[in-house]
């Protein structure tokens, strides 16, 4: 039921008359069995969520955490809470990096936790490492993240903190971890183009930076080391043992005083953890750094409707369609949003809001791609990237619609323009990925592969080229061509023993967690967390100037 | 009543010169702004922006911040009551109030000296002749010695006759200064010198007399008013026995469980008191009481008292007003039976003190002030604002509060509800001592004497009782709500006032975020796990127990008003921060907690203090006991400095080797510099944070 009125404007520095617009969105009939049943699924999806996010938040063996902290040593976490502003949020990404990746080994957050928080009131990444976690030891994984975090910092040039505290790349693992393009050695790359490009980069030596490692603060611009804690060297002391005779403690060899009076390795000298963290603030505070906006901001309007409403309206049950405009008068500010060809192409729903007062220009799925729908799409690109709007995917999608018509339709232009328009975009485009993301439709919604400021994944979501049921279909069909042409027989037994497994791994691995730990998005997310993420993540990509759109050959 | 100037000696008074700084100034200016007479001040350096400065019509500059160069300078005083053309000078308490010289003076350069003639001051002011010309007057008094003869042999000897206890009191004294209460033989010598050097400091003569020590006396004073006339009169009693280091705290008139047929002798003893001297003007009659009402004559004062105005609210009388009418020539306004006595008036002077530490008086600034509003029963003398700063130069008191009811108990319940609205940030006060003054059954009962501090000590200043959890989790939201306002302030200026980082909702992806907080309470250690909730209240644990937590700061004025709601209860109370420090105040009372400065944030030389040998605030050391190379015991005194007018002695922390005596007799130390320091085996206990 709509609400009968409109509403007025919202008062403020940039209201104007004929601001008043229908509100988006219906009021829910939470007393609906759909509604309880999809409400009561996504709630156990969210609990679960809550549950092992709070496992992965205490980092390594209750042994290893204590044996950190006995030492004077803050937690990874609270080092985080103690350096960026206080009571202000952090968006940490990839919770689940490395989730059930290594079999019996367990590496709670790969080992490394990333996110972006306020220092000093300016947006930074922070990098720490979790020395309870193997000795914050680089697994691939970790590498991964680590450099994930990197790209996000130079995506949309935010100054990066790192917390180093780390045994260095993790050795029985060392061919994924040493020789390719991406990694170890990338982190250091990826340090010298950041600060060529004016990117502060900046270290604190919480604990070990053992051989590659110790580039971590030698590249940084500016660096910190606490005493008695953080140790920098090439080669620790059993190697150089080995290797000379030499018999040196690691605090000799590359300490806090050694580093600070002699080597000039390190600048600033720190007496704990918690000294540590306040330098490193005064060193944001000194960056002389101040955010610009290249879009307009408003006052920000809470939406109209309950955030959790979100778990009944789209539930558990990817089969269950929904319309997105209910998903989007939960996200937007006071619920307003302009759409965009509302009558036309309408499996696609486009238009312009505002979240938290920054502009976005909206996406979302409500169906199957049509080419009226992929050619509204590219043209709703278009228009935002020639206003400067930053984009918002809501990715809830089977793919582009299939069939001889549509094929002689052209749909595969159609479908090219709108990957064309996504791929050259260079306004920030943030993906959330609230059902189904699957096939080409993945590509046209902006999936991993189109470079997304960020990508979020609600826990009911699932990713696969197609899903699980149809690949299982497709592989008993073609089984069953080939059967037919050996002339062999194909039971509905077969049929059942053949499709059963392809099911059950696409299941696996269409899940967000298997996604999350292989860091095929930024993480997983609560859907009613969903405007503040969405809200973080636009503001921290404005951070850089919004580059101009060139786009590609668009095929007519 | 008709005004009657210019009567028989007199001359109008158009003009009146306020020779006097602080409260007393203001007070009286207040009255002669209403009537009608012009004011003049005469500041310090010190005083430039003082409110007295900013209350008078005129106001001329006088000197240096000592008193000596600037308040008790008194041709320059007199000079600007002739540059002013002034008629009058009324010099307040303290001061030149009682300075026979100074009446002489003015008498001389024909000015009014609002106060007795200078033979009056003179015969009261030296104890020895007063008492002698009250005994003759029929007026009861003390046992004693007054003699010429001050050697300390003589001196001794009389103390011997008279009997221990004994007092030694400097002859020009006044103000518990000079003054010594000596309780063995033993202890007479140094007793008497620190007495001298004190009397020698403040009113530069070191003749002392000796009188016998009533235990646990009353201090009862009675308020006499004289005219050029020869009329005297009395305005009853006030009782002024609570007091420490022998200057009062807390006035009342009347005085408690006194019999009407005692307070007419009274009256009437301090009227022949008067008339013995040829009193004009207001003066106060001060008499010693036992427990069985027996009265004895101490001394007159010539001059308006400090605790003036409870006689004022039960009279209802402006004495400042019967000051001028009375030295402009005018007979007292009222006969003796036209003067009613009503209800029930307490003064409780606010000083920057502290009394956790023998009540040493403080300097420092008014960070925050605010007082209870003034209506027809609740008076504030004052002569401070907020942000003023209570100098090391004058006397520590901040304000007086005065509160009229209909009986004691009124008044008392006025009192102590008056007293905790108000709230003083910036310096130690005594408000918290004066509230539990108030409360104390037996002050409530009346039953006061000169001992009541010592004796109630305990109960007066508890040890410091630990914050009820629900008062720290109001100083967490507040730090908290704080640290919010500053961070919006912030982010307004910044070129993106929208993002959703600059929230101080603590949020935190899939888990809650638990922000561990330390309060310190004293010397205890609070650790409070602040987890913010999604609905922006709070969860807070503290050993152990939980707490929902929700509220508000708004800006009230120029003061921040905490709402709080810890488990549901609502209070209000206002917030004031200060450095590290968190203040709240509600009408329960005050809590102070510190937020822990971490030990990076402490510059390099602060390290390692030495308890006892940091000198307790700004003054001048006076004497130097030890040298480098003595061995001292712990306790032995190191050294004498003079701070705020008064003597504290320097006393050894602990047993060891004097390494190094860093100041010399007459220097100037600030507070917090280190006195001596020992030699380094012996100081091993270092601060440790």
């Amino acid at each position: 039921v709509l609400r009968p009125c409109a509403r007025a404007a919202a008062s403020g520095p940039r209201a104007y008359h004929g601001d008043a617009v229908a509100l988006l969105g219906s009021r829910q009939d939470s007393g609906s069995a759909v509604y309880q049943e999809n409400y009561e699924q996504m709630k156990a999806l969210v609990g679960q969520l809550r549950e092992r996010t709070e496992q992965i938040q205490r980092g390594g063996s209750e042994k290893a955490r204590a044996l950190h902290t006995s030492r004077g040593k803050l937690l990874p976490r609270e080092r985080i809470d103690n350096l960026i502003d206080p009571g202000s949020p952090f968006l940490e990404l990839s919770q689940f990096a490395g989730y059930q990746l290594y079999g019996d080994e367990d590496v709670p957050a790969g080992g490394i936790i990333t996110g972006i928080g306020r220092v000093s009131g300016v947006e930074c990444m922070v990098v720490a490492n979790d020395a309870t976690v193997k000795g914050g030891t680089y697994y691939p994984v970790t590498v991964k993240k680590h450099l994930r975090a990197q790209e996000i910092a130079l995506q949309n040039r935010l100054p990066c903190i790192y917390l180093v505290d780390s045994g260095g790349a993790n050795l029985p693992r060392q061919a994924d971890v040493f020789p390719d393009r991406d990694h170890f050695g990338r982190i250091f790359y990826n340090q010298a183009i950041m600060s060529s490009k004016n990117i502060t980069q900046i270290a604190v030596v919480m604990g070990s930076c053992t051989a590659g490692g110790a580039y971590v603060p030698a590249m940084a611009d500016e660096n910190i080391i606490v005493r008695k804690q953080g140790t920098i060297f090439l080669a620790g002391p059993p190697l150089v043992k080995a290797a000379t005779g030499e018999e040196v403690s690691a605090e000799e060899l590359g300490g806090a005083d050694l580093h600070c009076r002699k080597s000039g390795v390190t600048d600033h000298y720190a007496l704990d953890d918690h000294h540590a963290l306040h330098l490193a603030r005064k060193i944001v505070r000194s960056l002389n750094y101040q955010k610009k906006l290249d879009v307009t901001v408003e006052p920000s309007e809470e939406p109209l409707f309950p955030a959790d409403e979100l778990y009944g309206i789209v539930g558990a049950n990817l089969k269950r369609s929904f319309d997105v405009r209910e998903v989007i008068a939960r996200i937007v500010d006071g619920s307003r949003f302009n759409e965009f060809k509302a009558l036309y192409g309408d499996t696609l729903v486009t238009g312009f809001a505002r979240i938290f007062g920054y502009p976005v220009g909206v996406i979302g799925n409500n169906g199957v791609l049509f080419s009226e729908s992929a050619k509204k799409g590219a043209h709703f690109i278009q228009l935002c990237c020639q206003r400067n709007t930053p984009l918002l995917f809501l990715q809830n999608i089977t793919g582009f619609m299939v069939g001889k018509d549509y094929e002689a339709e052209g749909i595969a232009k159609d479908g090219a323009k709108m990957v064309t328009a996504v791929a050259c975009a260079k306004v920030p485009k943030i993906t959330v990925i609230i059902g189904g993301s699957y096939g080409a439709g993945n590509y046209g919604m902006c999936g991993r592969a189109y470079s997304p400021r960020f990508l979020y994944m609600w826990p009911n979501a699932r990713i696969s080229v197609m899903g699980g049921e149809q690949a299982a279909n497709v592989l008993a069909t073609v089984a069953k061509d080939q059967r037919a042409r050996e002339g062999k027989q194909f039971s509905s037994a077969d049929e059942a023993a053949l499709k059963e497994p392809v099911i059950k791994r696409f299941e696996e691995e269409g899940n967000p967690y298997y996604s999350s730990a292989r860091l095929w998005d930024d993480g997983i997310i609560d859907p009613a967390d969903t405007r503040l993420v969405v809200g973080l993540s636009i503001s921290a990509a404005l951070n850089a100037p919004i580059q101009k759109t060139e786009f590609g050959v668009l095929r007519m | 009543r008709n005004m009657k100037y210019a009567t028989a000696t007199g001359r109008n008074i158009t003009k009146v010169l306020v020779a006097n700084r602080g409260e007393i100034a203001c007070r009286v200016m207040r009255t002669a702004k209403k009537m009608g007479v012009q004011t003049v001040a005469v500041y310090s350096e010190a005083d430039r922006n003082a409110r007295h400065v900013n209350m008078a019509d005129e106001a001329y500059c006088i000197g240096p911040a000592p008193s000596q160069q600037s308040y008790l300078s008194m041709e320059k005083i007199i000079q600007v009551a002739k540059t002013s053309a002034a008629q009058a000078i009324h010099p307040g308490y303290g001061f030149l109030s009682e300075n026979t010289e100074f009446a002489e003076l003015c008498k001389q350069e024909g000015i009014i000296f609002i106060g007795p003639p200078s033979s009056a001051i003179r015969d009261m002011g030296i104890k020895s002749t007063s008492k002698a010309l009250m005994a003759k007057a029929g007026v009861p008094v003390v046992e004693g010695y007054h003699g010429e003869d001050q050697s300390d042999q003589c001196l001794r000897e009389h103390a011997g006759r008279i009997g221990y206890p004994v007092m030694i009191k400097a002859i020009r004294g006044g103000g518990g200064k000079g003054m010594r209460i000596v309780s063995s033989e033993k202890e007479f010598q140094e007793q008497l010198e620190s007495a001298r050097r004190e009397a020698k400091k403040a009113f530069n003569d070191d003749a002392m007399l000796i009188e016998k020590f009533v235990d646990t006396p009353r201090h009862v004073e009675v308020q006499v008013f004289g005219d050029h006339h020869g009329n005297a009169v009395y305005l009853f009693e006030r009782d002024c026995s609570v007091q420490r280091r022998h200057q009062k705290v807390i006035e009342e008139a009347p005085a408690p469980g006194i019999k009407p047929e005692v307070r007419r002798k009274l009256g009437e003893a301090a009227v022949r008191a008067a008339k013995a001297v040829n009193y004009v003007g207001a003066g106060t009659v001060e008499f010693i009481m036992d427990s069985q009402h027996n009265f004895y004559f101490m001394e007159m004062n010539t001059r308006l008292q400090v605790e003036h105005p409870v006689t004022e609210m039960v009279t209802g009388t402006d004495l400042v007003e019967w000051q001028l009418r009375v030295a402009a020539g005018e007979k007292i306004p009222l006969s003796q039976e036209e003067i009613p006595l009503l209800g029930h008036a307490f003064e409780a002077r606010i000083y920057a003190e502290d009394p956790e530490n023998n009540f040493m008086p403080r300097a420092g600034p008014l960070v925050h002030l605010s007082t209870p509003h003034a209506d027809l029963s609740t008076r504030i003398e004052t002569g401070v604002r907020q942000g003023d700063d209570i100098s090391v130069h004058y006397d520590p008191m901040i304000a007086k509060l005065v509160v009229w009811a209909a009986d004691r108990q009124a008044a008392l319940t006025k009192l102590r509800y008056s007293l905790r609205q108000f709230n003083i940030v910036g310096l130690h006060t005594n408000v918290d001592f004066l509230l539990h003054l108030a409360a104390h059954p037996a002050f409530a009962a009346g039953a006061v004497h000169t001992d009541f501090i010592a004796q109630h000590h305990e109960e007066l200043l508890p040890s410091r009782r630990a914050v009820a959890s629900e008062y720290l989790c109001q100083a967490a939201l507040g730090l908290i709500l704080r640290e919010k306002a500053a961070t919006e302030a912030f982010t307004l200026q910044t070129q993106d006032p929208v993002s959703p980082f600059s929230f101080s909702s603590g949020r935190r992806l899939n888990m809650c975020y638990t922000r561990n907080l330390t309060l310190r309470d004293g010397n205890r250690n609070v650790a409070i796990a602040v987890t913010y909730n999604h609905d922006g209240s709070y969860s807070m644990q503290i050993e152990g127990e939980t707490f929902r937590v929700l509220g508000a700061l708004d800006q009230e004025g120029d003061c921040a008003r905490l709402s709080s709601s810890v488990n549901g209860v609502v209070r209000s109370a206002k917030l004031v921060t200060l450095g590290s420090t968190i203040h709240l105040f509600s009408t329960e009372g005050s809590v102070e907690v510190e937020v822990p400065v971490p030990r990076y944030l402490f510059p390099a030389s602060a390290e390692g203090p030495q308890g006892g040998t940091i000198a307790p605030m700004t003054g001048t050391i006076e004497k130097v006991f030890v040298k480098a190379g003595d061995k001292v015991k712990a306790g032995d005194s190191l050294m004498v400095m003079i701070a705020m007018k008064m003597e504290h002695t320097i006393r050894a922390p602990q047993a060891g080797t004097i390494k190094k005596v860093l100041y010399t007799e007459g220097s100037q130390a600030d507070r917090h510099s280190r006195l001596v320091e020992f030699e380094e085996e012996e100081c091993d206990k270092r601060q440790s944070e």
